[in-house]
């Protein structure tokens, strides 16, 4: 079973804010599932490479230069913003100098 | 008029036949789905106007003499985790409950060049999380066949607006079985096509090395002339794939066709019903010439543990987005952090958080290697257990679910209960294969699917074999 603690430090890692009857739940069900992962201990591994995607590709690129074709898209995007100042999205303090 | 049941080309046939203008057939839609929604509850938004004009477009060509598109006339809907430029998109979440899509996902420009009627976005499990649609913030979608069960998920919304005779075709995106699953679950065709082959440009992600969009039709041949529309290279999917589909009619005379049936897709833990329509179905075949031939696909047990791993990890770094900054919901709080904290806990539901806290393990230190990495190596030794029966036959068929749709509520007890449906579908995302639900027959009314699959971007092979089963 997953400690209280660590589903916890899990939260905090994802940027979730979980209740204290939350935490509990989440013990459970994460413990179950994780149990369940555990088949694959059984498997034999050795030798085998990861495979990370279906199609072999190499690194796609493309010519470093900065596209506005279409202005109102920009304004668009904009416009989801919650807040926005002179242009540019504004947060809270990322960097405190106490 | 019943526009209910018209195919792409009955519709095209009387269009041209003036028999109704796209303006008529548009406005037949909507009034048609305004009254099933009541039930069924398959959209969340409605783009009427992007619909009519559309359908205007259509109606000038017709008048003008001009050839038809392969989409003119035919009406639409469309996940809701696919970007349509002004429509909301929300994928199922109250956190993306306020945003509006500020461009078209490639899909749905080239379903627009295509003359596609766009009628609506359809519900979803939230963020693509779910087997059941159950997982929507926004209220569940119910099964047309019986309304007191599911329609599948995560794509339940799209595969119930076919079936319900509320559009003729629908986009969806499968991860692990998320267009199949409701396809077999609705009764009809849905299909989830080789990685790579269709882009993702404006699909708000789940599981990037997984993700895959396709068409959903109640006939085989539907379902093809909207992945031929959709299918194509595009410089703004970097894992979209260069190939050229030849987009001739496929013809379905199969004889010789050889159907591995692997033995692990019918042992325990699959419903006597279902297995009695499959085995029907894969005997039709038989009789009319293919070759059936016993396969073993031995790391089948593996897979969904696999799955569940990758997809968490993958959608743990896909969802780390929502944060409130630039879109969607934001709550205010005293610093950046709590403002995270809040916005996500509050904006996100119960089975998101789970999977984004076990992606979060799986991918932490001292985990990484035993989870996502092990999880990766099994992967490949699936490809291999794919790549060798592909040598001794030209498709892979069997149950699409092990159930059959089941009622709401019934699966939610725990969170492995809803994982197992997936057991059968999740495969052929790790390899990136093809696979097609079709309609197979029904058990006690309810719909049953068989599952198909073939080598990588042997699609055509998956239409013939629906072109067959529909005239078996």
């Amino acid at each position: 079973m997953i400690e209280k603690k660590q589903v916890q430090h899990i939260a905090t890692l994802a940027r979730l804010k979980l209740t204290d009857e939350e935490v509990l739940v989440y013990q459970k069900d994460l413990s179950e599932v994780l149990d369940y992962f555990d088949i694959l201990q059984s498997v034999n591994t050795e030798n085998i490479e990861p495979m990370i995607h279906s199609i072999v590709q190499e690194n796609v690129a493309r010519e470093d230069i900065g596209v506005q074709d279409e202005p109102e898209i920009t304004v668009a995007i904009m416009k989801l913003a919650p807040f926005v100042t002179d242009g540019f999205l504004k947060v809270k303090t990322i960097l405190s100098f106490k | 008029m019943d526009i209910q049941n018209l195919t792409i080309e009955k519709i095209q046939e009387g269009l041209l036949a003036k028999e109704f203008s796209a303006l008529e057939l548009t406005e037949n839609a909507l009034k048609n789905i305004e009254e099933k929604e009541k039930d069924i509850h398959a959209f969340l938004n409605l783009t009427a106007t992007l619909a009519r004009n559309s359908a205007k477009e259509t109606d000038g060509r017709i008048a003008r003499g001009e050839n038809l598109l392969p989409l003119s006339g035919v009406p639409c809907s469309l996940k809701d985790a696919i970007l349509v430029k002004g429509a909301p998109c929300t994928a199922g979440s109250r956190i993306l409950e306020n945003y509006i899509a500020p461009y078209d996902a490639t899909v749905v420009k080239k379903m627009s060049e295509a003359g596609a009627i766009i009628i609506g976005k359809t519900n979803m499990d939230e963020f693509g999380m779910g087997a059941s649609t159950e997982n929507s913030s926004f209220g569940p979608t119910r099964n047309p066949h019986d309304l007191r069960r599911v329609p599948g998920g995560s794509s339940g919304g799209s595969a119930a607006s076919v079936a319900a005779g509320e559009v003729t075709l629908s986009l969806g995106e499968d991860t692990g079985g998320s267009i199949r699953q409701p396809a077999s679950f609705c009764g009809v065709v849905g299909l989830k096509p080789t990685y790579g082959a269709v882009s993702r440009a404006g699909i708000i992600a789940l599981a990037s090395s997984l993700d895959q969009v396709g068409p959903f039709a109640k006939t085989t041949r539907d379902a093809e002339i909207l992945f031929n529309v959709i299918a194509g290279k595009d410089p703004l999917d970097s894992t979209s794939i260069d190939h050229t589909y030849n987009l001739q009619p496929t013809t379905y005379n199969l004889e010789g066709l050889r159907i591995g049936v692997p033995k692990e897709y019918f042992a325990k833990g699959l419903d006597p019903q279902v297995k009695e329509v499959v085995e029907n179905a894969i005997l039709k075949f038989q009789s009319a010439g293919a070759t059936i031939v016993d396969i073993e696909l031995p790391n089948t047990k593996y897979a969904l543990a696999a799955y569940y791993i990758i997809n968490t990890s993958e959608a743990s770094a896909n969802l780390a987005r929502y944060d409130g900054v630039r879109y969607g919901m934001h709550k205010e709080a005293d610093n950046l952090l709590s403002e995270y904290l809040a916005t996500r806990g509050e904006g996100l539901g119960a089975e998101v958080k789970r999977r984004i806290m076990l992606g979060t393990y799986a991918l932490s230190e001292g985990y990484y290697d035993a989870y996502y990495v092990k999880a990766q190596k099994v992967r490949s030794l699936l490809k291999q257990d794919f790549d060798s029966a592909f040598l001794k036959v030209d498709v892979i068929m069997g149950p699409t679910s092990p159930v059959l749709p089941f009622e709401f509520g019934a699966k939610t007890h725990s969170p492995m209960e809803m994982y197992l449906v997936d057991t059968y579908t999740v495969p052929v995302n790790l390899v990136g294969l093809p696979a097609i639900s079709l309609p197979a027959g029904t058990a006690n009314n309810l719909p049953v699917g068989l599952h198909v699959i073939a080598p990588a971007f042997q699609e055509h092979l998956l239409f013939s074999v629906g072109e067959m089963l529909e005239h078996l």
